[in-house]
């Protein structure tokens, strides 16, 4: 099960920034095909923020699959003293 | 029973009591909005598309999702900094002020923009409170609950955020249609929002008989309270990764099948499905009424087997299930292929004559009502586009379906199957009070766990509305392609809480 963390580790690890990139995309993409004016600046408006929100997430994400990848979770902590 | 075991009992049924009373108030008044976001865009924002159009779209989306984790880490620090008691009690008072004020607000025609500013200011503090109330009322029952118990306890707490939901749908339902819709859209929207007050009131007077949580005030007296919760919570490598864990691991996973099972459900029968208005939100209304008592069942089983596979069976299920329940959804309510063999009766035609909005274009919609043979009723309207321009092409009639009723058996069938998707968010919300607090140490608790909790609440699980609405629009999916979203994040979550997470029940929380 160990090794099995440590590998998923390095999943996790990619994963995070290939989100990003996809949000991207599709922040793009819907960007252009939205009307012009005020739907457009909405579009563009709800884009900015879900791609802001999941920058910090997906760098968790990221930071999630280091801590799996170097054993961190091998032992999970069975009282306050170990926190 | 003994009457020391009678005492702790009445005092921890006191605890939960006002702590899920406050939150249930507090879910109360944020559901609210949701659900009339309509008429309050009607009464309080500009016709025309403006400004308005962003600040509405902010007000909406802000509280949602984005303000509930700052408002974690702020009244969950202050939780740990001076004690779960008052900091739960500021986030009633700010909850139940911004509510009671957006009920007061002028329409837009009396103050202009001022209006929908007012708005989205009340709706930001709405969400901040949102995000300090719960961990606080989470810590608050858990560091009262007997140990194997905490789970049962802490269940109560869970139950509060359906009930706050089936407590506006009620009250809004109620009050439409005592008032009538007419006089409901003028201002008796204002009415669930005013009464709010009430109830608030009554809430802030029990809290403050409460005393603070026993295990904080001992930590209090030995001087042990945190100097820097956020610090020790998110810069100490040891605490982060379990904030991490918790996250990816658990609330990631419960806020999307909570947000299927309750909101994306009601909304795929009403928009997708075409299902009537009420009828959509009775189903909803019956489901959460069988399926609630399932949060104290789930939260009390999670004290004897621990709290590990109940949440991730619930997230399992979710991702097997989902497609097959909504394509039911689909099958069921697909009036234009019954009416070719069952079709009973059909109403006179009822024609309207208008013009396309913003355009010259001629607009002619004939409506029919129809009967089946199995007892379903909807509406079928037909609509031409005459264009202005005589040498133009004539556009193709569309055809739509709406208000759609259902047969005896489907209406129970889909019931049923709303109702075994609250059972999944019964599952995986339950236990996760008692989840979170076990993995975190009182100095930081309140702050450790609110953060993940509403990072995976309130985006992953307030997402859910956009992100399937946007996967749906992909070219070459179907009706059913947003699922992809609630089912991915819920696969994703349950892989990692399998793998990572321990199925220890801690039975120490006083540490």
């Amino acid at each position: 099960m160990n090794s099995l963390k440590k590998i998923l580790g390095v999943v996790w690890m990619i994963l995070g920034p290939v989100i990003i990139l996809f949000l991207f995309l599709q922040a793009a993409d819907k960007i252009a095909h939205s009307a012009e004016g005020i739907a457009r600046t909405n579009t563009t408006l709800q884009w900015s923020i879900i791609i802001l929100i999941f920058i910090p997430i997906c760098a968790g994400l990221v930071t999630f699959g280091y801590y799996a990848m170097k054993g961190e979770y091998e032992h999970l902590p069975e009282s306050s003293s170990e926190l | 029973m003994r009457s020391t075991d009678k005492n702790v009992t009445q005092s921890i049924t006191q605890v939960i009591a006002a702590s899920s009373l406050g939150t249930l108030i507090e879910w109360y008044d944020f559901y609210i909005f949701g659900s009339l976001a309509v008429v309050i865009g009607q009464q309080l924002f500009p016709s025309d598309a403006g400004a308005s159009a962003l600040i509405n779209t902010l007000a909406i989306f802000a509280a949602g999702f984005i303000v509930r984790p700052f408002g974690a880490l702020v009244f969950g620090r202050l939780g740990d900094l001076i004690g779960r008691k008052y900091t739960f009690l500021l986030t009633l008072v700010l909850m139940g002020g911004s509510t009671f004020l957006i009920g007061l607000i002028p329409s837009y025609s009396s103050i202009g923009y001022a209006a929908p500013i007012l708005v989205l200011i009340l709706r930001l503090v709405q969400g901040l409170a949102l995000g300090g109330e719960y961990g606080g009322a989470a810590t608050y029952v858990a560091e009262h609950a007997p140990v194997g118990k905490r789970g049962f306890f802490t269940s109560w707490i869970q139950t509060t955020a359906t009930l706050g939901l089936f407590l506006s749908l009620g009250v809004i339902v109620l009050t439409k249609n005592l008032l009538g819709a007419d006089k409901f859209a003028d201002w008796g929207w204002r009415i669930p929002f005013l009464v709010s007050i009430l109830l608030v009131g009554v809430s802030i007077y029990i809290r403050m008989k409460m005393h603070e949580s026993p295990v904080f005030t001992k930590l209090k007296a030995e001087g042990k309270v945190s100097a820097n919760p956020l610090k020790e919570s998110f810069q100490k490598k040891a605490n982060f990764k379990m904030v991490l864990l918790a996250l990816f691991g658990a609330t990631m996973g419960q806020g999307v099948v909570w947000y299927t099972g309750q909101f994306y459900a009601q909304s795929f029968l009403e928009n997708t499905c075409k299902l009537d208005f009420n009828e959509s939100r009775y189903i909803l209304l019956w489901a959460i009424l069988f399926a609630t008592p399932f949060f104290v069942i789930f939260g009390s089983w999670s004290d004897k087997v621990g709290r590990k596979w109940i949440m991730l069976t619930g997230m399992l299920l979710g991702v097997i299930c989902y497609r097959p329940i909504y394509q039911y959804f689909i099958d069921a309510t697909n009036v234009k292929e019954f009416q070719k063999t069952q079709l009973k009766t059909a109403s006179q035609p009822e024609v309207e004559r208008g013009l396309v909005k913003g355009k010259l274009d001629s607009l002619i919609t004939t409506t029919v009502s129809k009967t089946l043979e199995n007892g379903m009723t909807f509406k079928e309207s037909h609509v031409v586009i005459i264009p202005e321009d005589v040498l133009a092409p004539m556009p193709e009639p569309q055809v739509v379906i709406k208000d759609v009723t259902l047969s005896g058996s489907g209406y129970i069938m889909i019931i049923f199957l709303v109702f075994f998707q609250v059972v999944l968010v019964t599952m995986v919300y339950g236990p996760i009070a008692a989840f979170l607090v076990e993995l975190f140490p009182t100095q930081i608790r309140y702050t450790s766990m609110s953060l993940p909790y509403h990072i995976g609440n309130g985006v992953f699980g307030g997402l859910v509305p956009f992100i399937a609405t946007l996967v749906a629009s992909f070219p070459g999916s179907t009706p059913l392609s947003g699922l992809w979203y609630p089912i991915g994040i819920a696969a994703l979550s349950f892989i990692i809480g399998a793998v990572y997470i321990d199925n220890r029940l801690d039975n120490n929380v006083m540490d």
